[in-house]
């Protein structure tokens, strides 16, 4: 089972973390602290897991962002890592060509997707369809009429193309 | 599908994460929030109704401001509120608040309950799929309290949609976790089995989680899902990658779920031949596809085959059974040693950590370890050499030991800071367990004290001294080599006091060689002396005084030395007091006084390594490793192996051990309790099969708690449990105190009493539940409120079960509430004592137990222990001196029973074989369990 996901900036700026086991507030913010310091820490063609406190972390960079998964002893390291790279197609999917802005502007979709794709640290559906069929669905059932976002972003750091 | 064709952009929000991303300073960010908070309680507080998009627009602001790390004090309402909104994109924004700020023990959580019932109800399945989620991330006992009975029938109804499907089984999953007592098995149980065989691939992927951990806790109940996952895997594996659609990922068929399948397989043993067959077949075919050309370049399909194949690896070694699977699962992961990506190498080395433990794969393992010592010296990462560090570990035997601890030496002297205390412990218990020659063990120690002299623990050069100590045959070499390592200009500290050590014992040996004479010993010792620290200081003066026994030629010398203001008149006390004490020892002492005091150390007690501990110890205590490491040794112990056995640790009595057992806490026993238990078994047949067998040491501890009421009754690496009780007459009140030693939060954490049906109907107990979660460093307490109704003999069982980290745990210890607690003491003179005595005392009436003491019976301790009994202790009253006599009243609910006690220490036997008596009062066995009890307190291990 997976215990939180972190998706940070180079720069450390935390932009979405998911929480799977109820951990205080305070707690929290000392793992968030510590983990950044050890992944940002970290040199390009290092290996992507790594053994923290009592878990096992697993964590993948798309340009700018640090996408960072902490599970279990007996967990699987590669079909994690693919996980988080399902996420990140799913985002990118959304958003059209993803980047940072999307998500900070947007993290509550960000946060939508999530859930529809990990429900209490497991995998929900794998299939991309189903998963985006779900927030299209809910999309559609919303207002429609607003401004646009892209007008308020100044720049444009797209993730790689996947 | 660019984002601004979608939904409901909220303007305002937008404008806001801007203006805070614009600022330039933490300052300017913390009043640009404040500014906004402040409208924000003012749009809440204000008299105008505020309407669904704004609201919505707030909350959604509000959780941005937490999410940026700030407190949120307010706005829980409004998120509530709009739980009932009719549109979808406010009640998702109410979730969404929900989930992620408000705690379990929310006021609120009646509201918010309320409207997840409302939505669970609605039959829409997009309002159902918040509301699962919106229990699923919150997760807490009230919630599962709420939901658990609901949520399995949402499960298994038969016009649930199949995305519902989904979220109720990982939902359930999430409130199993919390709260597995809230979760009652049922009728729906089978029905989930049945999921794995869902058309929709979703379904499974989400109901195989759910299985796995049921599976887990209620083995028998889920057996059935074992044929079932090996068809639905052996489908997946033999289909076409166009087959699953788009639950094919990269051109691999469903790789989570068959991830997933093979995980659950890993709960049980391997399957009946019928079933076991199509899994060979399986994990066979799996093991070929690896072997194919790839479909694609892309590492994410290399990436999810070899996931398969890992977990495939991983089931294979789980079921330790197929000798051909598991050497082809090792020359599988030796072509991944060498592969280009890190990640596989890495990955390898782990999986293979494990594979070096089996028998069937053990030699297969070790035909890697060039390769292995390669990646010791060429990986640019740390954490892949740490894994080689670790197989390196594993794979060690006798046959490469001094191979492999040659290496590791070597590696150490450019070893990363961070992983270097660990290897010096490596390095030192293989060194050990795998010594054939002990003159090469000692060269390694030295040798580690001179590479990373830093990192070597207390443990490790205590143990060396222990081992040279120990055997004889080694004391001349150490004491050799030690004086030779000595002479180096510069050595560490450690050296100086392993050599100060070993030449203040075996200094003799050499000593005819005139190159180490006595006093050139001394000299070179004592030129280390005044660049030491304080404590080595204070070994080095040992040393001396052993030297003047020793080499009675060095002894004016040495009271030179120990004379000097220095040493007299040191600052610190300790060094102060041995400089005193033997410098009047060595004056005032004869010879043979001297020679006697100053004998040579007697051997060690074999007893498990305290290195070995103490690198489970920074292993964690149930990570992977230790749990390998656990097996390991279990293997080595059945395969007679030389090395001591640990399972013997434990019973060997420490001479510092407390007599009165009132002192420090016992040893802990060290990792989780063993599995193979049974212990207990006449005591509580019938309980339930959860409970884990008694703690290793529980009955000892259990013991030392007849004649005293407070102390430390149970400790491992995670938990204390602490007592402190008080009787009177037939009631008692116990306070348990469980601490939490670790830093992590244990979760479901519960406590239970286990007491037979007999013990039941004798002994009344109660208490509150405790606290679910308890913080890490954390201590809780809880009360039990005892009732003595009649005389009982057996002890009850308290069981601790909780998750530390990912893993369940599970203790039993006997609770020390034994018959004498309810003991008042009664004074008698000599007269009445025995004019009773003499009429309740012929063969049928008196009870007896002849024991063997464990501990000397010392007469002021015997006496403490009779008071600390509760009977009165009368003095003066046997004619014999060396008995022991004591009276008391045992008080019950239903009435009362004078007690006479006599202790017949019978010192000529050897151990002392005390006989403690008491008269049976007519008809009546009250009493018989008196002897018993009392010879509990002087046989604690």
């Amino acid at each position: 089972m997976m215990r939180f996901m972190l998706l940070f900036s180079r720069q450390g700026k935390l932009r979405l973390q998911k929480w799977y086991l109820a951990t205080s507030d305070k707690e929290r913010k000392k793992m968030v602290r510590e983990l950044m310091q050890v992944v940002l820490a970290r040199k390009p063609k290092m290996c992507s897991f790594l053994e923290w406190r009592d878990l096992k972390v697993v964590y993948k960079r798309y340009a700018s962002l640090y996408f960072c998964c902490a599970i279990e002893g007996q967990d699987n390291e590669l079909i994690t890592l693919e996980l988080i790279h399902r996420y990140v197609e799913l985002l990118d999917k959304y958003f059209g060509s993803v980047c940072e802005l999307d998500i900070i502007f947007n993290f509550e979709k960000a946060y939508f997707i999530l859930d529809e794709f990990l429900m209490g640290g497991d995998v929900q559906d794998t299939s991309k369809k189903s998963v985006l069929k779900a927030i299209e669905q809910a999309d559609l059932l919303q207002e429609s009429g607003s401004p646009s976002l892209r007008d308020l972003m100044p720049t444009d750091y797209s993730l790689p193309p996947l | 599908m660019p984002a601004v064709s979608k939904g409901d952009g909220m303007r305002g929000l937008a404008v806001f994460i801007s203006d805070i991303r614009n600022c330039k300073s933490k300052e300017a960010e913390i009043k640009r929030i404040n500014k906004e908070l402040a409208n924000i309680r003012s749009k809440f507080k204000g008299d105008k109704a505020l309407d669904g998009y704004s609201k919505k627009k707030y909350v959604c602001k509000l959780l941005f401001i937490f999410l940026l790390g700030h407190d949120i004090d307010f706005g829980h309402m409004e998120a509530v509120n709009l739980l009932s909104s009719n549109r979808y994109t406010e009640k998702q924004i109410g979730y969404l608040f929900i989930s992620v700020l408000v705690n379990s023990n929310s006021e609120l959580i009646r509201l918010i309950n309320n409207a997840i019932k409302n939505d669970l109800a609605s039959r829409n399945p997009t309002f159902m799929g918040l509301a699962l989620h919106c229990i699923a991330n919150v997760g807490s006992r009230e919630m599962a309290e709420a939901f658990a009975g609901e949520i399995p029938k949402i499960l298994v109804a038969g016009d649930t949609m199949d995305s519902v499907k989904q979220s109720a089984a990982l939902c359930l999953l999430r409130l199993y976790r919390t709260s597995p007592d809230l979760v009652p098995m049922g009728d729906w149980t089978s029905r989930v089995v049945h999921l794995l065989n869902d058309q929709h691939l979703g379904v499974v992927t989400a109901a195989t989680s759910l299985i796995t951990t049921l599976a887990q806790k209620n083995p028998e109940e889920f057996k059935t899902s074992v044929s079932l996952a090996v068809s639905r895997l052996s489908r997946i594996v033999t289909s076409a990658s166009t087959d699953l659609q788009d639950y094919t990922y990269y051109f691999v068929p469903a790789p989570w779920l068959s991830v997933k399948l093979l995980r659950l397989l890993q709960c049980y043993p391997p399957p009946d031949p019928a079933v076991r067959g199509r899994l060979t077949e399986c994990l066979e075919t799996i093991l070929n596809k690896a072997q194919e050309p790839p479909k694609s370049k892309k590492v994410q399909h290399s990436n999810a085959k070899n996931a398969v194949l890992f977990e495939t690896i991983s089931l294979i070694i789980h079921h330790d059974s197929e000798p051909n699977l598991l050497v082809r699962a090792c020359n599988q992961l030796g072509q991944f040693l060498q592969h280009r990506e890190t990640n596989l190498r890495y990955l390898a080395l782990e999986s293979m950590c494990t594979l070096a433990s089996s028998e069937f794969s053990h030699e297969a393992v070790k035909t890697h370890i060039e390769t292995v010592i390669n990646a010791l010296k060429t990986e640019r990462d740390v954490s892949v050499r740490q894994r080689a560090v670790d197989l390196l570990y594993a794979m060690c035997d006798r046959s490469n030991a001094q191979q492999i601890v040659a290496e590791m030496l070597s590696y150490l002297e450019t070893a990363d800071y961070s992983i270097r205390e660990e290897i010096v412990l490596k390095v030192a218990i293989l060194a050990e367990k795998y010594a054939v020659d002990y003159t090469w063990y000692v060269d390694t120690i030295l040798n580690l004290i001179r590479i990373a002299g830093d990192y070597v623990s207390e443990e490790v050069w205590y143990r060396v001294i222990q081992i040279v100590i120990n055997r004889d045959d080694v004391q001349g070499y150490a004491a050799k080599t030690v004086f030779e390592a000595l002479q180096a200009p510069a050595c560490h500290e450690n050296l100086v006091k392993v050599g100060g050590y070993i030449l203040g014992e075996f200094g003799n040996l050499i000593a005819g060689d005139p190159r180490s004479s006595p006093l050139i010993q001394f000299h070179l010792l004592h030129s280390k002396f005044h660049l030491c620290s304080v404590p080595t200081r204070a070994l080095l003066l040992s040393t001396y005084i052993k030297f003047v026994n020793l080499f009675p030629e060095v002894k004016t010398t040495i009271q030179d030395v120990l004379r000097s203001d220095s040493q007299l008149k040191n600052a610190d006390v300790e060094l102060q007091q041995r400089a005193v004490e033997y410098l009047r020892l060595s004056t005032v002492a004869s010879t043979d006084i001297l020679a006697t005091v100053l004998e040579e150390m007697p051997p060690f007690p074999e007893r498990q390594s305290s290195i070995l501990a103490k690198l489970k110890k920074k292993k964690g205590p149930d990570t992977a490793t230790g749990l390998e490491e656990a097996k390991r040794e279990r293997s080595a112990a059945v395969n007679g192996g030389p090395e001591p056995a640990p399972a013997s640790a434990a019973s060997t009595p420490s001479p510092s051990a407390d007599l009165l057992g009132l002192g420090a806490a016992p040893p802990a026993p060290a990792g989780p309790p063993p599995s193979s238990g049974g212990l207990l078994v006449d005591v509580f047949s019938d309980s339930p099969s959860a409970v884990a067998p008694l703690a290793p040491g529980s009955e000892d501890n259990f013991a030392r708690f007849v004649c005293k009421n407070n102390g430390v009754l149970f400790e491992n690496q995670l938990l204390q449990i602490g007592l402190k009780s008080e009787f009177r007459q037939n009631l008692g009140r116990m306070f348990i105190f469980y601490g939490n030693k670790t830093s992590t939060q244990f979760l479901n954490f519960t406590p239970t009493l286990i007491c037979s049906d007999d013990l039941q109907m004798n002994l009344s107990l109660q208490t509150k539940p405790v606290d679910p979660t308890v913080d890490g460093g954390a201590q809780v307490q809880q009360v039990v409120n005892i009732e003595c109704v009649s005389d009982f003999t057996e002890a009850p069982v308290l069981n601790i079960q909780f998750r530390y980290g990912g893993t369940f745990q599970n203790v039993s210890v006997k609770l020390p509430i034994t018959l004498n607690k309810f003991f008042q003491p009664t004074e008698m003179a000599s007269q009445d004592f025995f004019q009773r005595w003499k009429q309740l005392s012929n063969p049928q009436q008196e009870v007896q137990n002849i024991f063997k003491a464990k501990h000397p019976m010392d007469t002021e301790i015997t006496k403490a222990k009779i008071i600390g009994f509760g009977s009165a202790l009368l003095e003066e009253v046997d004619p014999n001196p060396a008995n022991f006599v004591g009276a008391g009243i045992i008080h019950t609910k239903t009435t009362q029973i004078g007690c006479l006690l006599r202790l017949e220490p019978n010192l000529q036997a050897q151990p002392p074989s005390p006989r403690a008596r008491v008269p049976r009062p007519r008809c009546c066995s009250w009493s018989d369990p008196v002897p018993c009890v009392l010879a509990l307190s002087w046989t604690p291990q």
